[in-house]
């Protein structure tokens, strides 16, 4: 073993809770792993599954969806729609023989720094032990079409 | 083609520390479409402002990302600047390179590589983004409160006293709700009526309130801003601008014995009444299924003794149309039914009863004129027992929730009591007592400490009747012994629940509910007075249990966003909106069913012959939040947010 492995991590999160708890964890100078990359949408209830699709199609080695508590949304039910939509595609990736470890689902609210830092340390060090999403890269060799815009 | 400028900021060492601007800078510059890609110590400074705008014009750039700070922290200021330069705002976008990377990580290497990744990242977004233009929406500057209670009183009153119009809705005959009700108030012990009364009259005759009572709104269309609003005005048979209320027609009515609401059936009324001898406007109104003419066509006799010909058998509901520009729900609360209760006998013996009842009881224009009388007998009580929570905090008969004024009216009802019956021994049965509240904890500490209210805590098991005496068991946890208290009166602290009809009334309205019927805010700690339709707020009771003093105060917060709405003549809002593809549309629905705001409505579409070729869905951009959950509802892509368009997601996706 060189390096040990580094994944590549994207998160969908919304703009009212999980981004601005991100922040203040920035603010709150919390140091975290650096694999994370942040998408921010208005509310959970705007990520499609498709857009976590994309994410493992371009390379992504996980994907992490983060929003407001339940009960909490900015939007007053955006995230119990985004957890329904969880619920079904959870079961797809395993239909597809994915592992559904590789995308994350949680709520962070825009208090809690700390539980950001320790969520995005959590989830890297997941992603880290199931190893890159090799399938995936397999399926690039096969078809030569590697995704493109 | 694109040509994006890229503004890497240093933010002193903050970001430039972790970060290698530099080698971002050149990295990001080879990046396709982008024109410029420059560093600088603080891009938010104003020279650093005018570089940007200056580069904007220069090379004539169609986007410029922002690497910096959070888009919270500097978002405006950058659009501002966009804007300045002649470039359309919505076509910048913010890197969050230093509380998302700089300020987190260590590795300066790593956090240069994601800094790289967030900035291609959002330059792959700003490529696709459009010109997007503020919404306007021209404000109706008059506001439309429902329910004359005191919340809904004080919330008119403030609007109007402000300056702006105000039609104020009560479905009773009279203004007053519940608190015209009450005999004395706590903490203060001041006279509900004198202090209620005085407000009533003011609503009545401000020039800038029209009072429409005896009416129910029945529908309600638009959006914030512009609310289209259908007022049943139901048939008084009393002509509102001719009669005086002298009063001869009820002294004259035959039908005396109809047990009075208002007193919560321990008086009588008249078929032709106004509900209490306060009552504003002072007309009457005939309870039509009372009414002898109503039931078998002949009497008239208030018809008859009326001088000034003010009765009308004739009357019809009618409808009054208004558009108004905000509306303020405050329409209250009922006590709980204690039906379910068989243990404590009410509506056994007359001598159980409600809070309610025993502030009629106590109140001076109360049926027995203040004085604490049994309803069996006529006597005056010598032991009463109050029996706390009876329905609140019950998940299995009543509400889980807690009523909040019990334990303040309970020690309130026990201090009234001793005052007007010297000797007389009270007995409170209580699960805690929460008293917080300005001036509460010395109120309750009074009843005991001053009017010698004997607290028990415990619950009761069983109310009977044994030699005309009211036996009531319970226990005493404190002492962990059963007590049997002989009393003449049992008082029951009911539960304060929805309005019967509240669940209906919130769709009529187009508000969100919870699972009891009190209508939602929008958040319950940040926004505590709007409800989650834009326009719509809320006062009182109706939100959620309150105290008088919480609900005039919930009042003059709710007047204070209509008043702030109305302070401008258009509002602006960030078209961060869905729109609808009319040609892909099938119809499905489903965006209406995802819309937590209603903001989502059928359109049909026609040929030139009239004809109807189909129905689509279509976004109202006055009601719609900017969410979201309908772009990704949407089977057929049909639908799509402004702002975060499918394209933008996924271009962002892919520049990762």
């Amino acid at each position: 073993m060189s390096e040990p492995f580094e994944p590549k991590i994207i998160a969908f999160v919304c703009t009212y809770c999980t981004y601005a708890g991100a922040d203040l964890a920035g603010t709150s100078r919390l140091k975290y792993a650096p694999n994370v990359r942040i998408v921010r949408l208005p509310c959970t209830g705007r990520i499609s599954p498709m857009f976590i699709l994309k994410a493992l199609q371009k390379g992504a080695d996980g994907v992490l969806v983060s929003g407001c508590h339940p009960g909490d949304c900015h939007f007053t039910h955006g995230n119990y729609h985004a957890r329904r939509r969880w619920m079904v595609f959870r079961s797809l990736l395993d239909f597809l023989g994915i592992s559904p470890e590789r995308v994350k689902f949680s709520w962070i609210s825009a208090a809690e720094g700390g539980k950001f830092a320790d969520l995005i340390n959590s989830v890297t060090e997941d992603i880290r032990k199931l190893g890159p999403f090799d399938q995936y890269k397999e399926l690039i060799k096969e078809t030569e079409t590697p995704a493109t815009l | 083609m694109a040509k994006i400028g890229v503004f890497i900021c240093h933010c002193g060492e903050n970001i430039a520390s972790k970060v290698d601007c530099t080698k971002l800078a050149a990295a990001i510059g080879e990046h396709p479409g982008v024109e410029v890609s420059v560093e600088y110590k603080y891009f938010c400074s104003d020279p650093g402002q005018e570089s940007v705008k200056k580069a904007i014009r220069d090379n004539n750039l169609t986007g410029i990302v922002i690497a910096a700070c959070s888009p919270r922290m500097h978002e405006a200021t950058f659009r501002k600047a966009c804007a300045e330069a002649g470039l359309n705002p919505y076509l910048c976008e913010i890197a969050n390179i230093r509380e998302q990377c700089s300020w987190v990580h260590t590795d300066k290497d790593m956090a240069t590589e994601k800094a790289m990744d967030i900035t291609r990242s959002m330059i792959e977004k700003v490529k696709r983004n459009n010109k997007l233009q503020p919404i306007e929406v021209p404000v109706t500057r008059r506001a439309l409160v429902i329910g004359g209670g005191i919340a809904g009183i004080q919330a008119a009153l403030d609007i109007a006293n402000a300056g702006q119009e105000v039609v104020l809705v009560e479905r009773e005959p009279s203004l007053g709700g519940h608190m015209a009700q009450l005999s004395e108030t706590f903490p203060t012990l001041d006279c509900s009526q004198c202090i209620m009364t005085p407000r009533m009259v003011e609503a009545a005759q401000h020039p800038k309130i029209r009072l429409l009572t005896y009416a129910e709104v029945e529908h309600v269309d638009g959006y914030i801003g512009n609310f289209k609003v259908r007022i049943r005005m139901k048939s008084r048979y009393v002509d509102i601008d001719t009669c005086t209320g002298c009063g001869d027609c009820m002294t004259k009515c035959p039908v005396k014995k109809i047990s009075n609401e208002f007193d919560c059936g321990l008086g009588k009324r008249t078929a032709i009444y106004t509900p209490f001898a306060q009552s504003v406007p002072n007309i009457p109104v005939i309870d039509k299924t009372s009414c002898i003419y109503f039931k078998n066509g002949k009497c008239k006799t208030c018809m008859k003794s009326c001088q000034i010909n003010a009765i009308n058998f004739d009357m019809k509901d009618e409808f009054i149309d208004l558009d108004v520009g905000a509306i303020i729900v405050a329409t209250g609360f009922q006590v709980q039914n204690t039906a379910g209760y068989g243990e404590y006998g009410y509506g056994k013996y007359p001598d159980v009863i409600t809070g309610l009842q025993f502030e009629r009881l106590a109140s001076a224009s109360g049926p027995t004129a203040g004085k604490i009388l049994r309803s069996s007998d006529g006597k005056v009580p010598e032991t009463v027992v109050f029996i706390q929570c009876a329905g609140s905090r019950d998940p299995s008969k009543g509400v889980r929730y807690c009523s909040k004024i019990c334990c303040m009216y309970t020690a309130k009802h026990a201090m009234l009591y001793s005052h007007k019956v010297h000797g007389g021994k009270t007995h409170i049965f209580y699960m805690d007592i929460r008293a917080a509240g300005k001036g509460y904890d010395e109120f309750t500490r009074r009843a005991i400490e001053e009017d010698d209210a004997s607290y028990l805590r415990g619950r009761v098991s069983k109310v009977w009747e044994e030699n005309g005496k009211l036996m009531v068991r319970g226990v005493d946890t404190l002492l962990g012994k059963p007590v049997v208290i002989e009393a003449d009166m049992v008082v029951l602290a009911t539960a304060m629940v929805p309005q019967p009809n509240a669940k209906e009334f919130a769709k009529i309205i187009g508000i969100a509910y919870d699972e009891y019927g009190y209508y939602n805010e929008a958040h319950l700690k940040l926004r505590p007075v709007e409800s989650s339709t834009a326009g719509v707020f809320l006062a009182g009771a109706c939100q959620s249990p309150k105290d008088i003093p919480d609900s005039v105060a919930q009042a003059s917060a709710s007047a204070s966003k209509v008043l702030a709405l109305f302070s401008k003549e258009k509002l602006e809002r960030e078209p961060v909106v869905a729109a609808t593809n009319e040609i892909t549309c099938a119809g499905c629905w489903g965006c209406v069913l995802a819309c937590p705001y209603n903001a989502i409505e059928k359109k049909d579409i026609f040929d030139r012959s009239g004809r109807l070729v189909k129905r689509v869905a279509s976004v109202n951009p006055g009601l719609c939040q900017g969410c979201g959950t309908c772009v990704t509802f949407c089977r057929s892509n049909s639908i799509d947010l402004a702002g975060f368009t499918e394209k933008q997601i996924f271009a962002e996706v892919m520049g990762l």
